[in-house]
């Protein structure tokens, strides 16, 4: 389009992958967002001095926050997608959903109301029914939601949720909501121009865990064109209300226990901004939205007319996150040591190799498009796409992502925001790596894939080398007698693998050596998703210089100052069990390691001989 | 100049030769399989039962995962002490660590407790002689009872005994060669030294212990009751006594800390000749068994060989037309440049003159020495006396003996007699010395010594009038001959270290390549050559 970009970015980015693709970038602070990304004055500051006509807000952050759209608009600046108004109106849900009943809009029941007493509250919860959500006034994004299935257990629920609405949103009010037993997340992508407004269809985003999107589709499987067209409309409807300008999301809960009927929809918000996964509906619809952002910010009215829009294909997109999945989905971190995607997907990535997942922002790596003739097309891609992504450095959801895309019932397209829920066990089961893979990775752990001309010779006997290496906590040892530049004999507990280059290409265990690769002592094998193994360096198993961990001893001669410890008592490592003062010096005496006191051989006030015992610990 | 072979691979006398060859080298492979076992099954079972890994297995971990492993006397003691030192209870070699060739030292425990046996000196200095020449880091992996009592005549007391395993550390230490100690196992008496005189000591906890009188000596000289690891143990070295610097919790903890301790020597490789770019020969190397013949008495021409060793077998010759049962020339191994002088038969004044030329030129431009050696010595009768052969012969002597280029020695075929001297025998120094299982060496040929003995006793028994028959003169000739035989076996040699070890004859070129790489570690010095006798 020609624009030219100013991209800001903090500390913590200063070499990402946004900043190197933009025009010119300008540091704004510190790598906590509070510091930098949610300085709405420095980054307006930053266009001014920059020289910038508008300001894009993505999709996190500022995104939705009506003050700084007042601050860019006083600024002489455009803020590219809606109003100060419009989401302002959005905003807060409760007076959203009085707004969006008003303008014929079907809503869910609930509390919306400003009394934010705790009695109260629960009160509300008890009228509507359990079970009911909990959700933060000025939240998004499943943070400040709670699910409460027992009116027992509203008081707990709600403090969580109010703890973590202040934290994130700086507003701790809340609404309550009816619960929907077999709900379908469908949500309609609108684009208005501050007066009217469009429907790009609907994304299903039904995949969700602990109401974090982890598969969307558009379109919505199952869906009928009459209920297409009551939503859309509906959708539309609820922009117009409010003059809506640039892209926005209103989300349906939509109840499918008996099929996709008209009546059975209702508004639950509206994303008064661009979507992570708007590119689903990019891919059917063949518009390029962030273009028809820039347009209508720039003063165009809608690029097309409602007639004008169709869909085209299926298309689906995966969210890849670090995360380790077996640990709960625990968010990861580290240096991505390698990163490619297969041909025949749109991969939106922020990251590159070599970048590092930082505790600082959201851990995602990417987002997996696929874009295809029907929904069984598009899914199978969808499969092959995953199983060629190869993310080195941490661990992903990459493996959880492939179950679900060979799940039978998302096949089927039985789909409902309990799916997951449901059948966790199986879809975060952990691929096992068989003995290849343990080879593949003690292969790079040793750096035996390049080999040298002369790699193994001996005069007569071969020598055995080994290396340890864990995979999933569990450590393993892996021998090898190299037999020469292209073979290797290895063994790895009772099996035995022939590793052997022909042509080239290694060949472990009869098949084709997966690609790696190794950041530090983590080595991920690309294969079944993703096999993670740590090489056990046995230098990090610094012996202790102690000596004996039983005893704490007196380092010198002096006075013992004071003793903490006594027969009986628990310690951990670190702890302080005496001060010894010497040299007019104190010195602190630490538990070499966690134990139990056995005995306190020196009282306080005993002047002691160096080497002298002082606390002894029992025997482990 | 490539060279053309005339082997005939289908031919009967290739295959014929061939199978000789494999035969020969069965009986090694056999040697070097039972020296590779050390004390035993039961031996080594109880070794590793304490957690300690194997000599081989220790060497292999503290390489670089795949690093060749050039092995020096891998059948030392072969034959002798009724068997009781497979390998000579120790394992010496040069591989490399973080790329750095390092020569390392590892006791065989399993064998007599490590104890050195006079063989197990003898090669623990050769290991630290080819260090010093070739400026390699020393590792020693020391388990080791010190020396072994019953043997104290023939390892204790001379010039070349135990003591000077201590006296190299010091010298080689002052020569900027790096000294590293791992103690797994034993240091006791003498072979304490081994971890005190180097640069850097790592133990391994609870396992090695270093002291100059064990527990049951210490009772007995002062009745002090102590444990081996209160007296000597890890703990102790690393944090009273300092004679250690490094504790390590197991073996794989204490080669991990040796590979450190490696990375951080700002060693240097002096870099002294123009690599080319390594090249594959254009005949397979593992035909040289079919075209070197099985009987030593049969002429072959050595060019054969060098086409199955050099680099595109591409053989520079040098003064091709004269003295021609010498062949010198230049070629390249692996990309290193090398000049071969290589034997074609006996050695007349003519060859002898124009080795010293090569050997000259080769020291003039620093180029590496590859000696071929197959020789039955220098001609003899008057005509070659009178016209000066010991003249010319000396020479050649003088020339490869003061010589600063690095020498490597191949043997692969006979080495009788003075011929053994002009070709870099290992009187001469060499930086290594290899032997084919078919080669054969003594002062002269067995036949030829029992007819000079045969010659001087009919001399006397014929001044006395007496008579002796063609029977009584085989009867007598018959020790000496097999003698001869048995004594100039490869496996007889290499017991006793006179070589650097019997290698697969199909691997020559593998191994002058490794030999060049850890040559080339010690800078090349200018040559002063002596006065020759014109």
């Amino acid at each position: 389009m020609g624009v030219a970009c100013v991209a800001v970015h903090s500390e913590a980015d200063v070499a990402a992958k946004h900043v190197a693709m933009a025009d010119e970038a300008v540091p704004i602070g510190g790598a906590a967002p509070a510091d930098s990304y949610l300085r709405g004055d420095v980054i307006i500051e930053a266009a001014l001095d920059t020289g910038a006509q508008a300001i894009h807000p993505g999709y996190g952050f500022l995104s939705e926050n009506p003050e700084f759209v007042d601050l860019v608009e006083a600024a002489g600046l455009t803020f590219i997608g809606p109003s100060a108004d419009a989401i302002r109106a959005m905003g807060l849900k409760d007076a959203a959903k009085k707004l969006m009943e008003e303008a014929g809009v079907p809503v869910v029941p609930g509390y919306h109301g400003n009394n934010q007493d705790p009695e109260h509250l629960s009160g509300a919860a008890d009228a509507i029914g359990y079970p009911v959500l909990i959700k933060a006034v000025a939240g998004g994004g499943g943070k400040g939601m709670r699910l409460v299935e027992r009116s027992q257990d509203f008081a707990a629920a709600l403090d969580s949720a109010r703890g973590e609405a202040r934290t994130a949103f700086g507003n701790d009010a809340v609404l309550i909501e009816k619960f929907v037993t077999k709900p379908r997340h469908i949500e309609v992508q609108v684009f208005g121009d501050g007066t009217h407004a469009v429907h790009l269809f609907e994304r299903d985003c039904s995949l969700q865990r602990r109401h974090q999107k982890v598969i969307e589709e558009a379109p919505a499987p199952g869906m009928t064109d009459e209920m297409r067209a009551a939503m859309g409309q509906a959708a539309v409807r609820a922009a117009e209300a409010i003059g809506y300008k640039g892209a926005g999301t209103v989300e349906f809960i939509v109840d499918a226990s008996d099929g996709l009927r008209p009546d059975r929809f209702w508004f639950m918000e509206m994303n008064t901004r661009l979507q992570v996964e708007h590119p689903v509906t990019e891919a059917i619809t063949g518009v390029d939205l962030v273009e028809w952002q820039l347009r209508v910010a720039s003063g165009e009215s809608l690029p097309a007319r409602q007639e004008d829009l169709s869909i085209t294909g299926h298309a689906f997109e995966a969210r890849l996150y670090a995360e380790d999945v077996p640990k709960g989905f625990l968010p990861a971190t580290g240096t991505l040591s390698h990163l490619a995607f297969p041909q025949g997907c749109r991969a939106d990535s922020g990251v590159r190799a070599g970048d590092t997942i930082s505790p600082w922002y959201d851990p995602m790596i990417a987002k997996v498009i696929v874009h295809g003739r029907t929904r069984a097309v598009a899914l199978s891609q969808l499969a092959a796409a995953l199983d060629g992504t190869q993310v080195g450095g941490t661990v992903t959801n990459l493996a959880f992502l492939g179950a679900l895309a060979r799940h039978d019932g998302f096949a089927a397209a039985d789909v409902d925001t309990g799916l997951i829920g449901r059948d966790l066990d199986a879809l975060v089961q952990d691929p096992a790596p068989e003995p290849r893979h343990r080879v593949a990775a003690a292969m790079q752990a040793l750096n035996l894939v390049e080999t040298r001309e002369d790699s193994g010779f001996t005069l007569w006997a071969p020598l055995h080398r080994a290396v340890q290496l864990s995979h999933r906590g569990e450590a393993f040892e892996a021998d090898v007698q190299v037999a020469g530049p292209d073979r290797q004999i290895w063994r790895v507990g009772e099996a035995e693998v022939i590793a052997e280059r022909r042509g080239g290409a290694w060949r472990v265990g009869g098949e084709r050596l997966p690609a790696m690769s190794r950041s530090g002592h983590t080595i991920t094998v690309f294969d079944r998703y993703g096999l993670v193994f740590e090489v056990i360096d046995p230098l990090e198993r610094d012996a202790l210089a102690g000596g004996d961990l039983n005893v704490v001893e007196a380092p010198m001669p002096g006075l013992v100052k004071a003793v903490f410890a006594e027969a009986g008592q628990s310690v951990s490592a670190g702890d302080r069990l005496a001060i010894l003062e010497a040299m007019k010096m104190e010195h602190s005496l630490l538990a070499a390691r966690d134990g139990v006191v056995a005995e306190v051989l020196a009282a306080a006030g005993t002047q002691v001989e160096a080497g002298a015992a002082l606390v002894r610990l029992e025997e482990e | 100049m490539k060279l053309i072979s005339k082997a005939l691979p289908s031919s009967e006398a290739f295959q014929a030769n061939r199978a000789a060859h494999l035969d020969a080298l069965a009986q090694i492979a056999d040697a070097a399989e039972a020296a590779r076992m050390g004390g035993g099954e039961k031996s080594r079972a109880r070794h590793e039962s304490r957690g300690k890994m194997l000599p081989r297995r220790r060497v292999a971990n503290l390489l670089d995962p795949g690093s060749p492993f050039l092995e020096i006397g891998a059948t030392a003691a072969h034959g002798m002490y009724d068997g009781a030192a497979p390998c000579a209870g120790v394992v010496a070699g040069i591989g490399r660590v973080h790329g750095q060739e390092v020569m390392v030292v590892c006791n065989d425990a399993t064998v007599k407790g490590g104890t050195y046996y006079p063989m197990t000196v003898k090669k623990h200095l050769r290991a630290q002689e080819i260090a010093e020449e070739n400026h390699l880091p020393c590792i020693y992996l020391v388990d080791s009872g010190g020396a072994n009592l019953p043997n104290q005549d023939e390892v204790f007391p001379d010039r070349d005994h135990f003591g000077r395993i201590f006296y190299n550390q010091a010298r080689m230490s002052a020569k900027g060669i790096p000294q590293i100690a791992v103690v797994m196992g034993s240091c006791t008496a003498g072979g304490a030294y081994v971890p005190a005189m180097s640069d850097v000591t790592i133990i391994v906890r609870e396992q090695g212990t270093i002291f100059l009188a064990g527990p049951p000596l210490v009772k007995a000289a002062t009745g002090e009751v102590v444990t081996a690891e209160e007296l000597g143990g890890g703990d102790v070295h690393t944090r009273l006594s300092g004679v250690a610097d490094y504790l390590a919790e197991d073996d794989a903890h204490a080669l991990s800390l040796a590979r450190r301790a490696v990375q951080s020597l700002n060693f240097r490789k002096a870099q002294s000749v123009d690599w080319a770019s390594p090249e594959d020969p254009a005949y397979d190397p593992d035909e040289i068994l079919g075209v070197v013949p099985a009987d030593l008495r049969t002429p072959y021409d050595i060019r054969e060989v060098i086409a199955r060793l050099v680099d595109g077998s591409r053989f520079d010759e040098f003064k091709p037309r004269f003295g021609e049962t010498l062949v010198t020339g230049f070629a390249h191994v692996k990309g290193c440049p090398i000049g071969i002088v290589a034997n074609n038969g006996v050695l007349f004044s003519e060859a002898a003159q124009k080795g010293a030329h090569f050997v000259e030129l080769c020291s003039q431009r620093k180029i590496p020495l590859v000696f071929l050696q197959n020789i039955t010595g220098f001609m003899v009768g008057r005509k070659y006396e009178n016209e000066g052969i010991a003249r010319h012969g000396a020479k050649m002597v003088t020339a490869v003996a003061t010589t600063s280029v690095p020498k490597i020695t191949m043997l692969v075929g006979g080495s009788f007699g003075a011929g053994n001297y002009g070709m870099a025998g290992r009187a001469y120094q060499p930086r290594f010395l290899w032997t084919w299982p078919n080669s054969r060496i003594s002062v002269m040929g067995g036949e030829q010594a029992a007819g000079v003995l045969a010659t001087v006793k009919r001399d006397a028994i014929e001044r006395q009038g007496g008579e002796w028959s063609p029977e009584e003169e085989a009867d007598f000739k018959r020790p000496t001959i097999e003698m001869f035989e048995h004594q100039s076996h490869p496996l007889y040699a290499s017991a006793r270290l006179w070589d650097d070890g019997i290698i697969d004859p199909r691997k020559s070129r593998d191994v002058l390549a490794l030999s060049l790489a850890a040559a080339l570690n010690a800078p090349i010095e200018e040559t002063r050559f002596g006065v020759f006798r014109m």
